[in-house]
C-alpha cells in the first residue's frame, strides 16, 4: 500500500473532524446537549446556533466501513433480528451502538438528547429513529419535508415548512437547551454558510476542466464533507473550502488532474458522471478500479445529498427559516425523478462527459428505484452511453471486486468503442469460415 | 500468412480462434481451464494451431484429390492425430498413476493396486490404439473431446470391474484424481508436424497409392505454409491472468458483441451464457455495444449450475438437455439458487416427480433470470443471437425460444454451432483490426 498524500485541505479536515469528536466525547462533562440528525435536508446551522452538538448516524455508518468495522456491526444488527435486506447504514449504526458506541476516532460518542428527525426522500429516516428512539429512550422531532413529486417547491410547501420549524423544531431546541431561539445568531451562521457554499460549488464546477482537477465522486465525497456535516455555518467551513480552492485552482492553473490515495491520477482518458452513492468498505480499490483506466468523474449526484448548490441556491441569512426549508427541500433525494434524470442530463452537458454511470446500491431503495429508468431517459436525451454497476454502502458481503472490475473495464471499453477511437469501432470487414 | 488469435478464458473452458488474414476463421481450439489459466491458453493456443493446420490441409487436399476425397481423408487423419495425442497422454498418465500409488496414503494395498492401475492403464491405451468398431458412437449421441473426460469415463468403467475387497473403486478413483491433474498440468511438447506425420503414414497405408501419394504431399504443402505470429488478444473471466499486456486484453461482453455481429450480421440483441456469468448485451448495426447487463456477486443460473445438477443427478452435463426435452409436464422450479435447487431436485424426485420434468423446470428456472437481464439491458431485439456454451443445450434453447416469444414477439433466434467460441472470435476480430490500426498509423 503506498502511501497517501495528503494536501493541506485534508490535513485540515482531519483536524476539524477530530476536534468535533472530541467535543462530543466530553459533552457530558461539559454539559453540552446532543442531537443526532441526517445529512440529507440537516439544519446544522439551527443546531450551532443553540449551542447543541449534531451527531451523523450515516456518518459514521460509512466511517466505520471505511475502517472496516461495519462487518462487526452489521452481524450484530443481524443478531439482534435485522433482516439482511434492511438498510446497512441502519444496520451498521445499530451494531456500532450495541458494542459500544465506539465512533470512528475511537473515542465514545454520547447518546442522544434528542434526534431530530429531517425527512427528506428517505422512507428509512422514519424507521431508523424510531429504532434509535428505543434504543436511547429518548424524543424524537421530525420535520416533515414534502416531496418534490411535481418537480417543484409551492408557497404553501414552504409555509408548512417554516410552520414546522417555528412550532415543533425550534420549540423543541429551546426546550431541551433551555435558550430561547436567537435568530440573529442563526443569520451570522447562514452567512458564513453562504461564503463556504460559494467555494465549494467553484471547487465542484472546476470539474469542468479538462483535464478535471478533482474526481467529483471518490474525490467528492471528501470535499462535500466539512459542509454536509457539523461544520456547516463556522469559519472553520469557510476557511476549508478557501483553502481547498485554492489547492484546485492551482491545479486546473497547472493542468493537473487528481489527487488519489495512490497518488495523482495518470491521463485523463474518460469522463463519467456517476449517480448513486459510493461504496464504502472497498472504497480505495473502488475508486482505483476507475483511476487506473484514466477515469474521472467530473459530476455526481451523490455528493447532492446533503443539499444542491451547483443550481444557484445559497443559505439566506435574510430569511432565515425560509432559507432553511429551501434547503431541505431541494436536497437530491427529496427531487421527483424527472428533476434527477434533467440534473443528469444536465451535468453530461456541462461538464463534457463520455458516459454516465450508476452505482446500484443494494441497500438503499431511496436511490435505486427508478435508476435505470433514468439511465434509459439520460441516454437518449445525451446520445451517450450509460452504465450499470451493482454495490452496497457498508455491508462487504454485496461487493463482489472482480464483478464490479469487470463491468467497470467492460463498460470503458464500451465507451472507447462508441467514440470511434477503439480498435472495435471499424465494421467488420472478415467473413466466418468453418475450419 | 499473418494469423490473428483470440483467446476466452473461460472459468470452464478456454476457447481460441485463429483468423487468417482476410478476416475468415483459419481454426479454433478449446481445452478445459483447469486451475491453471496461462496452461490453458497455450494449450488452447497449440490446438487453434492444430486446427488451422488441418483447415490449410483440407484446402490443399480439395485442390488435389477434390471435395469427395477430402470428406474420406480428412476425418481419418483428425481422428488419427487426436489419438496420437490421446496415446502421448496416457503415456504420462500411467507413469503418474505408478508414482501416485506410492504414496504413503495407500501403503496398505500399494503393490496390488499398483499391479491393477498399471493394468488398467495398459488395456485403456491398448483400446486407443486399436479402437473396436463397435464401440463406435450412436449418430447424434454426444461424447466430450477432451481428454479428461475421455480418461475418465473408460478409467471408472475399469475401475468397477477392477474394484474388490481389498482395493475399492474409492482406492481406484483416488489414484485417477490425482493423476489427471497432473496430466493436465504438463504441457505436451509433440508438435503438429511430428504426430500429423505418424497419421498421415497411417491413414495413407490404407489409401490407394495415388491418392496415399497426393494425401502426404497435402501434408507436407499444409505443414510447410508459415503461420505468422500477427498479435493475440484475451478476454474471459480469466484474462487479467494472462500474460498479456493490458492493451491486449479485451473484455468479454464487447468481444461477444462483436463475435455475435461476425457470425450474424443482422444481430442487435445477444445473451451469453457462461460457466459463472450470464450477459445480456445491445449491439448496433456494427456490433458495438450500446448496452449491457450482467448477473452480480452470484452464479446461479449459470452454466456451473448445470454442472452441479448434472452431478446431483449423476448424468453428464451434456445429458441434461436431451432429458430434459423428454419432459412431459411442466414443473415450476421456484429457487434458482445452485444449492436450494439441489434441495428441491432432491425433494421433487422423492415425492415421485420425473427427473425429465424437473429437468426442464430447471433449464426454464436458469431462463427466467436471463430474461431479467435481457430485460435490464434494454429488452430483446430482432436478431437474437444466443452465446456461450449453454446454447447447445436444447432444453436451455427451448425455454429461451418460449419465453421470447411470450414476452417479445417473434424474433429470429441466431445459435451459431461455433457458439462457444463466440468471445474468442471477437477477441481475434479485436486482434486483427488492432493490427489493422497499427499499420495504418
Amino acid at each position: 500500500m503506498t502511501t497517501v498524500e495528503k494536501e493541506p485541505s485534508m490535513v485540515k479536515q482531519k483536524e476539524m473532524i477530530a476536534e468535533h469528536f472530541d467535543r462530543l466525547a466530553a459533552a457530558g462533562e461539559h454539559g453540552k446537549k446532543v442531537v443526532y440528525t441526517f445529512v440529507p435536508g440537516n439544519l446544522t446551522e439551527l443546531l450551532l446556533s443553540f449551542d447543541v452538538l449534531p451527531v451523523y448516524p450515516e456518518i459514521n455508518a460509512l466511517q466505520s466501513a471505511m475502517r472496516k468495522r461495519a462487518g462487526d456491526f452489521i452481524s450484530e444488527a443481524e443478531r439482534v433480528g435485522h433482516s439482511e435486506d434492511v438498510c446497512t447504514y441502519v444496520k451498521c449504526d445499530i451494531g456500532m451502538k450495541r458494542k459500544g458506541n465506539i465512533g470512528p476516532t475511537g473515542q465514545p460518542l454520547p447518546k442522544p438528547d434528542l434526534l431530530l428527525l429531517s425527512y427528506t426522500g428517505c422512507f428509512t429516516f422514519l424507521k431508523w429513529f424510531e429504532l434509535l428512539r428505543e434504543e436511547y429512550d429518548c424524543p424524537v422531532v421530525l420535520l416533515h419535508t414534502p416531496y418534490q413529486a411535481e418537480g417543484k417547491v409551492t408557497g404553501s410547501m414552504r409555509d408548512y415548512m417554516v410552520e414546522q420549524l417555528k412550532s415543533q423544531v425550534i420549540p423543541a431546541l429551546e426546550q431541551l437547551t433551555g435558550k430561547p431561539y436567537d435568530e440573529d445568531r442563526l443569520r451570522t451562521l447562514l452567512a458564513l454558510s453562504a461564503r463556504a457554499e460559494d467555494d465549494m460549488v467553484h471547487v465542484l464546477e472546476s470539474a469542468k476542466h479538462r483535464p478535471s482537477p478533482i474526481d467529483a465522486y471518490f474525490g467528492g465525497v471528501y470535499y462535500i464533507g466539512p459542509m454536509f456535516t457539523a461544520f456547516r455555518g463556522t469559519e472553520g467551513a469557510v476557511d476549508y473550502y478557501q483553502t481547498l480552492r485554492a489547492e484546485v485552482d492551482a491545479r486546473v492553473r497547472a493542468g493537473e488532474g487528481p489527487i488519489t490515495p495512490e497518488g495523482p491520477m495518470g491521463p485523463e482518458k474518460y469522463r463519467l458522471v456517476v449517480e448513486g452513492p459510493p461504496n464504502w468498505t472497498n472504497f480505495r480499490e473502488f475508486w482505483q478500479m476507475f483511476s487506473d483506466e484514466g477515469a474521472v468523474v467530473v459530476a455526481s449526484t451523490y455528493t447532492k445529498v446533503g443539499g444542491v448548490y451547483d443550481f444557484g441556491f445559497r443559505h439566506d441569512p435574510r430569511d432565515p427559516l425560509g432559507t432553511l426549508a429551501d434547503y431541505c427541500m431541494g436536497c437530491y433525494t427529496n427531487r421527483s425523478l424527472p428533476q434527477r434524470v434533467s440534473m443528469l442530463e444536465s451535468y453530461v452537458k456541462d461538464y463534457q462527459a463520455d458516459g454516465v454511470l450508476v452505482n446500484s446500491v443494494k441497500s438503499c431503495n431511496s436511490f435505486s428505484a427508478g435508476q435505470l429508468v433514468m439511465l434509459r431517459e439520460v441516454e437518449q436525451r445525451t446520445g451517450i452511453a450509460g452504465g450499470f454497476i451493482e454495490t452496497d454502502l457498508v455491508d462487504a458481503r454485496y461487493f463482489s471486486a472482480a464483478n464490479v472490475k469487470n463491468r467497470i473495464e467492460s463498460y470503458l471499453q464500451m465507451i472507447e468503442q462508441k467514440r470511434g477511437k477503439g480498435p472495435g469501432a471499424t465494421p467488420a470487414g472478415a467473413k466466418e469460415a468453418t475450419p | 500468412m499473418r494469423t490473428f488469435i483470440g483467446i476466452d478464458l473461460g472459468s470452464t473452458t478456454t476457447k481460441a480462434v485463429m483468423l487468417d488474414e482476410s478476416g475468415a476463421v483459419l481454426g479454433r481450439g478449446i481445452t478445459n481451464s483447469r486451475s491453471n489459466y496461462d496452461l490453458a491458453a497455450s494449450i488452447a493456443k497449440a490446438e487453434v494451431h492444430t486446427s488451422a493446420r488441418f483447415e490449410l490441409l483440407g484446402r490443399e487436399l480439395r485442390a488435389s484429390v477434390g471435395v469427395e476425397g477430402v470428406e474420406k481423408i480428412l476425418p481419418r487423419l483428425q481422428s488419427e492425430l487426436r489419438r496420437q495425442q490421446n496415446l502421448a497422454h496416457l503415456s504420462v498418465l500411467a507413469e503418474v498413476c505408478i508414482e501416485e500409488c506410492a504414496n504413503p496414503r495407500v501403503a496398505r494395498i500399494r503393490g496390488e493396486l499398483q499391479r491393477r492401475v498399471a493394468g488398467m492403464v495398459e488395456q485403456m491405451t491398448r483400446e486407443e490404439a486399436n479402437p473396436n468398431p463397435l464401440k463406435l458412437l450412436k449418430p447424434g449421441e454426444k461424447t466430450s473431446e477432451f481428454f479428461r473426460d475421455r480418461a475418465a469415463s473408460a478409467y471408472s468403467s475399469l475401475a468397477e470391474q477392477n474394484a474388490d475387497a481389498d482395493v475399492t473403486f474409492d482406492d481406484l478413483m483416488s489414484i485417477f484424481d490425482k493423476a489427471i491433474i497432473r496430466v493436465e498440468n504438463t504441457k505436451h511438447d509433440e508438435g503438429f508436424a511430428e504426430l500429423i506425420g505418424l497419421a498421415s503414414e497411417r491413414v495413407s497405408a490404407r489409401l490407394e497409392p495415388a491418392v496415399a501419394a497426393q494425401c502426404r504431399a497435402a501434408v507436407e504443402r499444409a505443414c510447410a505454409v508459415e503461420l505468422i505470429d500477427g498479435g493475440v488478444i484475451g478476454t474471459g473471466y480469466g484474462r487479467q491472468r494472462l500474460p498479456f499486456a493490458k492493451e491486449n486484453i479485451r473484455s468479454e461482453i464487447l468481444c461477444h458483441g462483436l463475435g455475435a455481429h461476425q457470425q450474424f450480421p443482422g444481430t442487435r440483441t445477444v445473451l451469453d451464457i457462461g460457466g459463472q456469468d450470464t450477459k445480456a448485451i445491445q449491439v448496433d448495426a456494427n456490433g458495438i455495444v450500446t448496452s449491457f447487463q450482467m448477473n452480480d456477486r452470484c452464479a446461479a443460473g449459470c452454466g456451473r449450475y448445470l454442472g452441479y445438477i448434472a452431478d446431483e443427478m449423476s448424468v453428464g452435463v451434456h445429458e441434461l438437455g436431451p432429458l430434459a426435452m423428454k419432459s412431459e409436464r411442466n414443473v415450476k422450479i421456484s429457487s434458482t439458487c445452485t444449492v436450494f435447487a439441489g434441495a428441491e431436485l432432491r425433494d421433487r424426485l422423492s415425492n415421485g416427480q420425473r427427473r425429465e420434468d424437473i429437468l426442464a423446470g430447471l433449464h426454464r428456472a436458469i431462463i427466467l433470470r436471463a430474461m431479467s437481464l435481457l430485460a435490464r439491458s434494454g429488452g430483446v431485439h430482432d436478431e437474437f443471437t444466443f452465446t456461450g456454451g449453454v446454447a447447445n443445450n436444447p432444453a436451455a434453447v427451448l425455454a429461451l425460444r418460449r419465453l421470447v416469444q411470450e414476452n417479445y414477439g417473434e424474433r429470429q433466434l441466431n445459435i451459431s454451432p461455433g457458439s462457444i467460441y463466440t468471445g474468442a472470435l471477437g477477441a481475434a476480430l479485436f486482434c486483427m483490426r488492432a493490427a489493422e490500426s497499427r499499420a495504418a498509423a
